[in-house]
């Protein structure tokens, strides 16, 4: 009874799908195998620069405090960051006369004095360098641990307790600390190391600390002027790349409204414009974002206005497809209704398209704004404005990791925030 | 009838004795305020644009002139030497190859990771039930960080290269896709699964014979769409950091006068490699959605 066609065909077509199901992982991994080999993944790996990921990541979470002194003068001197505006005499340096001791905790003992430096290293032995003629001598328990590293010319010491560099200029130990000092307040402020119930009260009802003005503006003063951190300019790189997006998405609506009107088909009878129209927006949109960046920074130069104008470019080209997409999808019926009373092109588009689409249309320009805020970072690392441009100078110097941290931070906070804002008003505009 | 439609409390009453004029004034209130709130939409974005332009190094009336400028005199230069573009649009063909090859292999990659991901934070698929809300943050986070950020700092530790650039866009692919595949099989139907779980198939199998021959083509055409998105971003990544097209671009154009030729010859495999690529997945992707006509 049963067709013989019939199970070869079906029989002939399970096999098929059996082959394909094997072949095409098999084609996946002879693709990812060739790309392993094309982009030498073993020689990055051999090349990859563990003591920059380490430095990056303690930077992350951690600050350090550099004892420098000047071999020269024999000056010594406490500073966050090695940077001089932030000296102070933390409690574990001890100066006397020639002679500074630092303690590094855990039995960790660091001393200068007139002849060299001594490391105390607990359950190695004591590390000392001279440096009689210029050159340095190195004395520590033989053989050398790999954390030592030394040469004529410089020793470095890495331990759990801190990194001590000896060279002929000066001799410098670092001690890490967790969190970010100075992030509030540096220690010119009159705020620096209070508690957050002292500021408070300083804030609200205390009384002034600076007589000329009231203790929350000097605060704020005083917290956005922050030499290490500039939270000023950050924040207002990151409303720059905010307004970016916003001008370049919004702006890029508003021209492409009419324009999608001409190259739908239902609006637009003639064909050719309507061709015309939509060979420009696919031109607009297929010469890539990265062209269009490049064309308007020659022109504009560089800011936030060339990297609004970016976006705008794209964008124009995208919205004017999805919209005339959205505009040939209407319901024709109210159209009709307000042709029967007798209502001119202009009228027709307005009272009877633009209610229909304008939920969708909206939706969809939120959504942009969404991912524009994301594009507004890269275009601006492109163009050199707002937050892209700070976060790829911090990356660039390779030494403000601490600084990369909080950009990061602040972009990812930037993303969530905008994604939940436009969710809230996209969820409200459907529901209408 | 009337107190109860308009509530208990007695007081304005809307006239109704002309319905008309009523209606129209409810109308004309209604307009004034759309025309009120788009003046100040457009305010806002005339000051914000005045703030831009004031950061801007140069201005925008100014610059409009200039806006044809560069393009001509690049392909003036291009056309003047245009006997050179065909075989520098060849020499360039291997960058161009790598370019794709970054996009490819991290959208391939960035596909397998997102697959998983989806499986585990889908809703009557996961092994784990509990640990949907985590999954989904993971993607979440995945998706908020731009691709140059972290190839920047990719490239800091691991040097040059396209391994930082496949790694940066692999982790947002893995974000942005993870949501859409989630999405597709949180609509697929549940009965073939639990025709496998009755003969005894371990998850896997339930997820490999049950679910993915219902959300292929769906996922297929996400992922062609996402290759698309990844060759301009690769380009772009080149350009910033380094490796592939966009970073003989940005050598071409640092160069200025006496390489537009190679800025032409750049721009032309660039832009008929968008187009190719745009169409054909285009292409596909209805097909796979719509699936194939037959005959």
């Amino acid at each position: 009874m049963v067709d013989a066609t019939l199970i070869s065909t079906v029989s002939g077509s399970f096999q098929r799908r059996k082959w394909l199901a094997l072949a095409i992982p098999v084609v996946i991994f002879a693709y990812l195998f060739y790309a392993a080999v094309s982009f030498d993944v073993l020689g990055v790996a051999a090349r990859a620069r563990m003591d920059n990921a380490q430095n990056l990541l303690a930077d992350f979470w951690s600050y350090k405090v550099s004892v420098v002194r000047d071999n020269r003068s024999g000056k010594v001197m406490s500073a966050i960051d090695g940077d001089v505006r932030n000296a102070f005499s933390p409690d574990w340096v001890k100066t006397a006369g020639r002679v500074t001791q630092i303690d590094l905790g855990g039995g960790n003992l660091v001393t200068y004095d007139a002849q060299g430096a001594r490391y105390v290293v607990p359950g190695y032995g004591t590390i000392s360098i001279t440096a009689p003629d210029g050159k340095l001598v190195l004395d520590a328990p033989q053989p050398l641990p790999d954390w030592i590293s030394a040469s004529d010319t410089r020793v470095g010491v890495t331990t759990s307790a801190g990194r001590f560099i000896y060279t002929k200029s000066k001799v410098e130990t670092q001690r890490f600390f967790a969190g970010w000092e100075l992030f509030f307040f540096t220690f010119d402020s009159p705020f620096y190391g209070k508690s957050i119930g002292q500021l408070t009260a300083l804030a609200l009802w205390d009384a002034r600390v600076d007589p000329s003005q009231p203790n929350w503006e000097a605060m704020s003063h005083d917290f956005l002027t922050n030499d290490l951190w500039h939270h000023g300019d950050v924040l207002w790189a990151i409303f720059e790349t905010l307004l970016m997006a916003f001008l370049g998405t919004f702006c890029a609506a508003l021209i492409a409204l009419p324009l999608s009107f001409l190259a739908a088909s239902n609006m637009m009878p003639w064909r050719l414009p309507r061709f015309a129209m939509r060979r420009v927006l696919d031109f607009i949109r297929g010469l890539d974002a990265l062209i269009w960046t490049l064309i308007l920074v020659r022109a504009f130069g560089p800011g936030p206005m060339t990297g609004a104008l970016a976006i705008l470019m794209t964008d124009t080209g995208l919205f004017g497809k999805i919209f005339s997409e959205a505009l040939e999808n209407i319901d024709e019926k109210q159209v009709e209704g307000i042709r029967s009373t007798g209502a001119n092109a202009i009228q027709r588009a307005r009272f009877g398209v633009l209610p229909q689409v304008l939920p969708i249309l909206m939706s969809q320009v939120l959504y942009n704004f969404e991912s524009n805020t994301r594009s507004a970072t890269v275009i601006g690392a492109i163009v050199g404005g707002g937050i892209g441009l700070l976060l790829t100078q911090a990356i660039q110097t390779q030494k403000d990791w601490e600084d990369v941290a909080y950009y990061l931070i602040l972009i990812i906070a930037m993303v969530v925030v905008i994604d939940w804002l436009s969710g809230l008003i996209r969820r409200k505009l459907i529901k209408g | 009838m009337v107190d109860v439609a308009f509530g208990p409390e007695p007081g304005k009453r809307p006239d109704l004795s002309d319905p008309r004029h009523a209606y129209l004034q409810m109308v004309r209130l209604k307009r004034i305020y759309g025309a009120v709130l788009l003046v100040l939409f457009i305010m806002l974005l005339a000051t914000g644009f005045r703030v831009a332009q004031s950061r801007n190094a140069g201005d925008f009336l100014s610059g409009l002139p200039m806006l044809g400028a560069f393009p001509s005199e690049v392909l003036s230069e291009g056309w003047a030497n245009r006997a050179n573009v065909p075989g520098l649009a060849l020499h360039f063909i291997p960058s161009l190859i790598e370019t794709l090859n970054i996009a490819a292999v991290s959208t391939l990659l960035g596909g397998l990771l997102a697959a998983l991901l989806a499986m585990l934070s889908t809703r009557g698929l996961a092994p784990f039930p509990r640990l949907i809300p985590l999954f989904r943050r993971t993607m979440d986070a995945l998706r908020a960080l731009p691709d140059v950020v972290i190839a920047l700092v990719l490239i800091y530790v691991l040097g040059g290269g396209p391994i930082p650039a496949v790694m940066a866009i692999c982790i947002h692919t893995t974000g942005a896709l993870g949501k859409l595949f989630s999405e597709a099989s949180e609509n697929a139907d549940l009965k073939p699964v639990e025709g496998l779980a009755s003969t005894g198939a371990r998850w896997g199998q339930r997820i490999w014979l049950g679910v993915l021959p219902q959300v292929a083509p769906n996922w297929a055409s996400y992922l062609l769409m996402r290759f698309e998105i990844n060759v301009r971003a690769s380009a772009i990544l080149g350009f910033v950091g380094q490796g592939g097209i966009g970073a003989d671009l940005k050598v071409a154009m640092q160069w200025g006068q006496g390489k537009y030729d190679e800025v032409v010859a750049i721009f032309l495999i660039l832009f008929a490699t968008i187009v190719v690529i745009d169409r054909s997945s285009d292409w596909l992707r209805t097909r796979l959605t719509k699936g194939a006509h037959h005959g």
